[in-house]
């Protein structure tokens, strides 16, 4: 198999030089991110740089081609009451909506995500994965949010979960590869650190926290020890790595302090769409509730905005 | 034993918000001083953003107080007024160090008690006596009920501690409505101990929510809140009146002006209160002719 073959030419990046991470001062300084006080003019930016930023979000058992299509209608038209608002980076959906989307989204430039490789738990042979990712790219997909084997990791065996997303980052060919570590399964920062790098290492474009399905999901925690990761990466290398805090990031609020977090740890030059996203799937009527709030003076109600 | 000098242990009045006793996001307190100028108490000067975040828990209720039946929500009420009627002593003790006499602030806790029972009472009762089955010249059954709105905003009578506070909250959350209330400026010492009495007697997380603070900072946020359906005021001069049924509008609340009343008279008790913030459902039944 030639796809094996290149896998195994890649060297793996050295583990045991990974630097630990210090919990109690990740927790003193995504404390400090949740002081910043961000009012008025830079608030209505920041919300419409949160909006942009939006992978929209539905991944559900229960999903109909109508509920996605309704999903795809919210991205288009999030709020057409009050003009000039961003639209969101991208739906993100399962491989088998991601047709309807297509279609759903045509004329924009909305990007279609789709998770893949046997989401969320990852426990299917590489076969499976591989041709599951290949089903997503040729329906339309040019995002791929693929999940690493946790198993895999937590056992040590490294080698293969490095050459399983240079695999599938080869099964994406133009899509952009996030690669989701699962951080709720992985239990420890230096576990979170050491998986960042590896996936980082095997030619990720984004690295994602979660996958929604598992609690703890995105934490600042979390994201922060990763954004350092992406940092020293890009020292290192030179290659610019994305960042995709997913799940339980439901308000504005919150948002605003991982844009905080984002600002004071990678700098400008990540502040954009392009390299950081929100996996979500009800952030996105709470910050046009702010919104809102920030030019009429009064607060909303979920009442007055369209289901997502 | 109690010693001569020990350390006294003076409570703390903070607000209530979704079953939890916070201090006011804001760190702001006012200070309650008596005739004579010596200090009361601090209470909290509540915010915006803690009536934003009432607002949040009350709507969060709200869905599960409307469906508790009728029964139950009955039998809370009685349960609040048992627990009043066991610190009642304490009630009467906040009144009187608040400027009533000892005679006065009596009356005004037996008259709260009994006035949590009378609309225990009518829990079961409202929706018979204001419901309705309409002749209609088509062959359908066609009935009217009543729903409660949603979220209630009250801003409670500033001229007394206790009686108004009850008077007004008791209709709302009886007939399935959740609150956020707005003590009196004056006397805010009983609100903050009445809602203790409240999370004592099986009254869900969020169904009503108390905060204290100055009326000029909040009665517009309580009348332009979008998420609030209605909002009730009690003592407003023209102008606030005016500025509250204006803000009002922006989403069509109920607004229900209850001025010049003295909630201490029995004659200020009704089903009338209830039906103020309850919306009428008509249904058009097909049947056969």
């Amino acid at each position: 198999m030639s796809v094996h073959a290149v896998a195994k030419s890649l060297p793996l990046p050295d583990l045991a030089r990974v630097p630990t991470v210090d919990e109690v001062g990740v927790d003193e300084r995504v404390a400090r991110f949740q002081t910043r006080s961000i009012k008025t003019a830079s608030k209505l930016e920041a919300l419409k740089l949160v909006l942009s930023m939006i992978d929209l979000t539905t991944l559900e058992g229960q999903d109909t081609p109508g509920k996605v299509r309704q999903l795809c209608q919210k991205a288009i038209h999030l709020h057409d009451s009050f003009p000039g608002l961003p639209h969101v980076a991208a739906v993100c959906v399962y491989p088998s909506m991601v047709e309807v989307a297509k279609r759903a989204l045509q004329g924009t430039d909305i990007n279609i995500a789709s998770v893949a490789t046997a989401f969320p738990s990852g426990m299917s042979s590489r076969a499976v994965k591989l041709d599951d990712t290949r089903m997503a790219v040729a329906a339309g997909a040019n995002e791929i949010d693929m999940v690493i084997s946790r198993g895999k990791f937590l056992a040590g065996d490294y080698r293969y979960v490095f050459d399983e997303i240079v695999a599938v980052k080869e099964a994406c060919g133009g899509a952009h590869l996030k690669v989701i570590l699962e951080t709720g399964e992985l239990g420890t920062l230096d576990r979170v650190r050491r998986a960042s790098v590896l996936a980082m290492h095997a030619g990720a474009d984004f690295i994602k926290t979660s996958t929604g399905k598992i609690q703890p999901a995105a934490t600042m925690q979390v994201t922060l020890v990763m954004l350092l990761a992406i940092r020293d990466y890009y020292v290192e290398t030179g290659r610019m790595v994305g960042m995709k805090p997913a799940g339980g990031i439901s308000t504005a609020k919150l948002a605003i302090h991982y844009l905080v977090m984002l600002r004071e740890t990678l700098g400008n030059a990540w502040m954009s769409p392009e390299w950081f996203r929100f996996g979500a799937s009800s952030l996105a009527n709470d910050v046009l509730m702010q919104i809102m709030k920030q030019t009429s003076g009064y607060y909303q109600s979920a009442d007055y905005f369209s289901k997502d | 034993m109690a010693s001569a000098n020990r350390i006294p242990v003076d409570k703390t009045y903070k607000i209530y918000i979704d079953g939890k006793f916070p201090r006011t996001e804001s760190g702001r307190y006012l200070s309650l001083l008596d005739k004579k100028e010596k200090l009361i108490a601090n209470v909290c000067r509540s915010s915006r953003k803690d009536f934003r975040n009432a607002v949040l828990a009350a709507r969060k209720a709200q869905a599960g107080w409307a469906k508790a039946s009728a029964y139950l929500r009955g039998q809370i009420l009685y349960r609040i007024a048992e627990m009043l009627e066991g610190r009642a002593e304490q009630f009467v003790a906040e009144l009187t160090m608040q400027g009533n006499t000892r005679r006065r602030a009596e009356k005004e806790v037996a008259t709260a008690i009994d006035r949590l029972i009378y609309y225990a009472g009518w829990a079961d009762k409202y929706q018979q006596v204001f419901s309705s089955v309409n002749p209609v010249s088509s062959s359908h059954f066609n009935f009217s009920v009543l729903e409660p709105t949603g979220v209630v905003s009250i801003i409670a009578p500033d001229d007394s501690g206790l009686i108004g506070l009850v008077s007004n909250v008791a209709p709302a959350i009886v007939g399935g409505n959740t609150v956020v209330v707005l003590a009196s400026e004056a006397m805010p010492l009983c609100a903050i101990s009445f809602a203790e009495v409240l999370h004592a007697s099986d009254v869900p997380a969020g169904v009503v929510n108390v905060l204290t603070g100055l009326r000029s900072e909040l009665t517009e946020q309580f009348a332009s809140h979008m998420d609030v359906n209605a909002v009730a005021y009690t003592d407003s001069d023209q102008t606030t009146a005016c500025r509250v049924q204006t803000l009002a509008a922006e989403n069509i609340k109920h607004v229900v002006a209850r001025e010049a009343i003295d909630w201490s008279s029995d004659s200020s008790a009704n089903p009338y209160l209830i039906r103020d913030t309850q919306e009428v459902k008509t249904t058009w039944h097909p049947i056969g002719s």
